[in-house]
């Protein structure tokens, strides 16, 4: 793992520990993420993981490039030597979520318009894909793009598809979607390139909530299927505010 | 109307674009939640001062074509910061108009019109009011983000007919006053920062981008401004595995044109970006329309950031530039100054930032 300071202007530095998305990349990431942000160094203005870096944003009035190098090379260093050694074949090993969630997720071909051609691009039949895609528990790896948009990993090796050829340009909120190693949720109606397999009628981003975002870095997601009358049924009780879903948390 | 009740500044017409903005929404990116904010911060902070609030506080962002407001209240005192911006007051009959350059402030009674007119150069201007806008921030900010309807009025764009809550429901009394010796022209020459990507380019790119001209397209809006010009070129690819973008990112898509972040860019991209634009430079790339041209010259990151603290230490000695308005239309201060000085002084107005050429 090599870790690489890349410039990124005055007001921000991005700290780089791989060039792909693998699940032991994120783990390296998250764990330095939470580091850092312990550090509350002065003129930090905030910090922002993805799938393989940091981007520390600063005020170039109270701290310097150069002044956070210094500080952040041996930071990093130490944060990446306490983690095992990680490849693409092993992963390693996740410490436990802070939080678990189970989402419903309907996948009837209403909501899931893509299932049918995903099967065919793997070679299942659309009720293995979704299937595949609900037996296992992801990782929030990171949420970028747009408000609340959860990157997760990671899919079944038998899910493994590239993006779309054509993105779409308006995708429906709640979408479920998969392509490459992972699968994500779109919180708003946004254009989309990856493959549609089912709905959610969670909302994920909701500025009037104390924590706008559903989902944070870490956390672990499950999808749990429900049949098209139930999702309706959740759409209309999220609506009026009589229902939503509430995380796990500890020990599983 | 019984004059009781909280203030309001009606919109009579949008204009094109306008929102409201203030210095972002700082802390949520990691959420995916966009900065978001004025384009022009400095040009925020000028009108800010004029009206005697704090320098981030919430004003309208008009872009290419000011807006119409009404005040309903006692009485409101407001001001317009950009390049080539004015401001209009007319009574309710249409008659007594007055105009009010960039950077000086004006009080409007009940009743009476406000049009923010933008005879350009600058594309943005901003219409600040003294004590502020009544809206509750959302995630920290008053800052509008049209795409996740987030912040600002409704999330959204101004409509005819919005009332605006206003903070102060009458102006303080006390004189008008002038911002003076404020430059607020659109960027032609833009500081860049090699990186972070700039290794994901053949060699002699940036030699490249600091040797041409860059015309600024149409299909830019306030995520990003699109250039067009000599085209650059990647060694393997375009796309990368997502990571963080800083305001000012030149971002390189396959087509090989530059496209440089602005405020409502995406908190995480997957495309390659060469270089990063000096923040000092960036509030003056907010003024730059369709046509524009542009050039880049490369600095390190220690020259960006000195460049950075200069502009912070420049802010901070404008409110002692503050000089009574004086004369409420500065076609006559201008005669006034010649009558003094016996010649021609083109500074005289300099309060209105494009007159200096």
């Amino acid at each position: 793992m090599t870790l690489r300071f890349l410039a990124a202007g005055d007001t921000a530095l991005t700290v780089e520990l791989g060039d792909r998305a693998e699940l032991g990349l994120s783990m390296r990431v998250l764990a330095l993420y939470g580091r850092i942000v312990d550090e509350a160094l002065p003129g930090v203005v905030e910090v922002v993981p993805t799938l393989r870096s940091l981007t520390v944003h600063y005020d170039p009035c109270v701290t310097a490039a150069a002044t956070l190098r210094a500080v952040l090379g041996p930071l990093a260093a130490e944060a990446i030597a306490s983690l095992p050694e990680v490849s693409a074949e092993e992963p390693g090993e996740w410490p436990p979520a802070p939080r678990r969630w189970l989402l419903p997720a309907c996948y009837e071909p209403e909501h899931g318009p893509d299932a049918e051609a995903v099967a065919t691009a793997c070679g299942l039949t659309p009720w293995q894909v979704t299937s595949l895609h609900a037996c296992v528990p992801y990782r929030v790896l990171m949420v970028g793009f747009l408000p609340g948009h959860p990157y997760m990993g990671d899919l079944p090796p038998p899910l493994r598809v590239p993006r779309r050829d054509t993105p779409r340009t308006a995708v429906p909120p709640g979408s479920i979607a998969i392509a490459t190693t992972m699968t994500v949720i779109y919180p708003q109606e946004s254009p989309g390139g990856w493959h549609i397999i089912g709905r959610t009628p969670v909302r994920l981003f909701d500025p009037a909530r104390a924590e706008p975002s559903l989902l944070a870095p870490g956390d672990e997601v499950r999808f749990r299927p429900i049949g098209g009358e139930e999702y309706t049924a959740l759409v209309g009780k999220v609506a009026v505010g009589t229902w939503a879903v509430e995380p796990e948390t500890g020990e599983p | 109307m019984s004059g009781v009740g909280q203030s309001t500044l009606v919109i009579v017409l949008p204009g094109l674009s306008t929102t409201v903005q203030d210095f972002g929404r700082l802390g949520w990116q990691r959420f995916g939640v966009p900065v978001s904010g004025a384009l022009d911060r400095v040009a925020l902070t000028a009108a800010n001062i004029v009206v005697g609030n704090g320098s981030g506080e919430a004003g309208l962002e008009c872009l290419y074509q000011g807006c119409e407001v009404e005040i309903a209240g006692e009485s409101a005192r407001l001001a317009v910061a950009g390049a080539g911006a004015s401001i209009e007051v007319r009574d309710g009959d249409g008659g007594g108009a007055r105009l009010v350059p960039s950077l000086e402030s004006v009080t409007v009674q009940r009743g009476q019109r406000v049009r923010v007119k933008m005879a350009g150069p600058s594309i943005s201007a901003y219409l600040a009011v003294e004590g502020g806008f009544a809206i509750a921030p959302v995630l920290g900010s008053k800052s509008t983000f049209v795409r996740a309807a987030l912040g600002g009025f409704a999330g959204r764009a101004l409509r005819a007919g919005d009332a605006l809550g206003l903070v102060a429901e009458v102006a303080l009394e006390r004189e008008e006053r002038r911002l003076e010796g404020v430059g607020l022209e659109p960027a032609s020459v833009l500081r860049i920062v090699p990186g972070p990507q700039d290794d994901h380019f053949v060699d002699g790119t940036l030699e490249r981008i600091a040797a041409e001209a860059y015309t600024v397209r149409a299909a830019s809006d306030r995520m990003g401004l699109r250039l067009a010009g000599a085209k650059l070129a990647h060694k393997i690819g375009a796309d990368i595995v997502s990571d963080g973008i800083a305001p000012g990112a030149i971002q390189v898509p396959g087509d090989g044109w530059p496209i440089i972040m602005l405020a409502d860019r995406q908190t995480t991209g997957g495309y390659t970006k060469i270089a990063t634009v000096a923040s000092a430079d960036l509030p003056a790339l907010g003024r730059v329309g369709p046509g524009a041209v542009l050039r880049f010259e490369i600095v390190d990151v220690e020259a960006a950031e000195a460049a950075a603290r200069a502009l912070a230490a420049e802010i901070a000695a404008w409110p002692g530039r503050l000089v009574p308005a004086g004369g409420g239309d500065w076609r006559y201060r201008l005669y006034e100054a010649n009558l003094i000085s016996g010649v021609t002084d083109g500074t005289a107005c300099s309060g209105a930032g494009v007159s200096r050429s």
